[in-house]
């Protein structure tokens, strides 16, 4: 059973308040940089970049972690494939935020704290997401939320974004 | 892609895909080395035992940095320090290892089959970090993702390796590699040096540098194996460095953007001249740097899945 949380034209509003909302509360984009993580992070991170150049009138590169060798679950699962994490600037120093499509049981932003802290010493690091279906297994809270939906065990959140799945949107599924 | 190896015993197991998924794997892992802090958390709570029945500086310093960079720790065992002396058989000395719960044990013995060995009696993953004149797995794996790197590609290059081929393990594991990509490898050296039936592994083979070397990509050059009786196949080292010291003449006759290798340790002016192994084209310290990326790779795939 689907039902969809976010449709097209609601991902993209989401994605515009979330954006306004990070120049809000860090008085403008100076100082500001985006990382955006694996897989659809990434996407999301290049919009919100897209939507503050038009804002702000200035381009700010976008960097990509990927938080594999971080994971606290090697040697569980099968050995998970390492990709390339490319942040092209310092992090000492900036406001980082980090935009991942959904927030769970925050093992992953863990992770990614612990990366980007191994980069160097970010003044502040934030996080928005897409989605937070709740379900929290760390003390770890997003700054910025495009949707706030406290979803069951057994109910899967999806993020479909039109870079890789053709479309924007946000499902809700059952396994039955 | 999913790892399936427990152990790495030489590059003629893997298949084309598992070579390049690798050395992708190896690629995220490089980056690592260049930052300020060294050190990635993935394999913290590992033990990884390195067993040197030969000696060795390079490989055993960088299979240790790269266990360390994972946060694995790291035991290395010299057999000239250790029980071996006292006449403790190779299976006697896994097994006790074994008894300390190791998760990776990397081994170097001068017989064939040492850690094939290891791999039947013990249950912790084996690292093949050469065995005698049969195989050097990771040796093969670095110098693959130095040709790509610098190359791009490795279908279509075409590679002279030239020195002792007879008693190498790197040549060897370079040709069992190279073969599984769309490349066309010439051998050389004296007939005394070359295996009977070297052909049937698919490359040419000839005894004249100067032709060796004509439109080559990459020409890996290979030291002469003295502790498996190399000099004895030859009637001096001044002989044979007149005919196959590889000399700057021999790199004008290759491809304009040729790369130079060597697995080393070098012999300046014997298999190689200074200015080629220190010009432009050399890429000798690139395979070292690249050689600690590759074993983060083997390491995180063989000891990251599941136990």
């Amino acid at each position: 059973m689907e039902r969809v949380l976010l449709d097209e034209k609601s991902v993209e509003r989401s994605i515009i308040r979330i954006t306004h909302e990070i120049l809000e509360k860090n008085q403008g984009s100076k100082n500001l940089s985006l990382i955006g993580i694996r897989t659809r992070g990434i996407f999301l991170a290049k919009r919100i970049r897209e939507k503050i150049s038009q804002i702000e009138n200035r381009e700010m590169p976008v960097g990509v972690l990927d938080i594999t060798m971080y994971r606290d679950d090697i040697g569980m699962l099968k050995t998970p494939e390492v990709k390339k994490t490319d942040i092209p600037f310092t992090v000492n120093g900036m406001t980082i935020v980090l935009v991942d499509d959904v927030l769970h049981t925050g093992r992953t932003i863990r992770a990614a704290i612990d990366a980007i802290m191994d980069l160097g010493r970010p003044a502040r690091i934030q996080l928005a997401v897409l989605v937070d279906r709740g379900l929290r297994e760390l003390p770890i809270q997003p700054n910025y939320t495009g949707i706030l939906y406290t979803a069951a065990p057994e109910e899967e959140v999806s993020v479909k974004l039109r870079e890789i799945d053709g479309k924007d949107e946000v499902v809700l599924s059952t396994s039955t | 892609m999913n790892w399936i190896h427990k152990d790495l015993l030489g590059v003629r197991d893997l298949s084309r895909e598992e070579i390049l998924f690798l050395l992708d794997t190896a690629d995220s892992f490089r980056d690592i080395s260049r930052r300020d802090i060294k050190k990635v958390p993935t394999l913290r709570g590992k033990t990884i035992i390195t067993l040197f029945y030969e000696p060795s500086t390079r490989t055993r310093v960088s299979f240790e940095i790269a266990a360390k960079r994972l946060s694995a720790d790291t035991i290395n065992i010299s057999t000239s320090s250790s029980s071996v002396v006292k006449g403790e058989t190779l299976s006697d000395m896994g097994r006790n290892l074994q008894s300390m719960r190791p998760d990776v044990i990397v081994i170097r013995h001068n017989m064939p089959g040492a850690p094939h060995l290891l791999s039947k009696i013990l249950d912790c993953s084996i690292i093949n970090a050469g065995d005698g004149a049969h195989e050097h797995p990771t040796q093969a794996l670095l110098d693959l993702f130095t040709m790509r790197e610098k190359k791009e590609t490795l279908d279509g290059l075409k590679i002279a390796i030239v020195g002792d081929i007879a008693h190498s393990r790197v040549a060897r594991s370079n040709i069992f590699a190279l073969k599984k990509f769309n490349t066309e490898i010439t051998c050389c050296a004296p007939p005394t040096m070359i295996p009977p039936g070297l052909e049937e592994l698919g490359v040419s083979v000839t005894d004249r540098l100067g032709e060796a070397v004509v439109d080559k990509d990459v020409i890996m050059m290979l030291r002469i194996q003295k502790e498996r009786g190399g000099t004895s196949y030859i009637p001096s080292i001044r002989e044979y460095s007149s005919f196959y010291c590889l000399s700057e003449e021999h790199v004008g006759l290759a491809r304009k953007d040729v790369i130079i290798m060597h697995p080393g340790p070098m012999n300046r002016g014997v298999e190689i001249s200074d200015r080629v192994a220190d010009g432009a084209f050399s890429v000798i310290l690139d395979q070292v740097e690249n050689g600690v990326a590759v074993r983060m790779a083997v390491l995180y795939l063989l000891s990251g899945g599941e136990s």
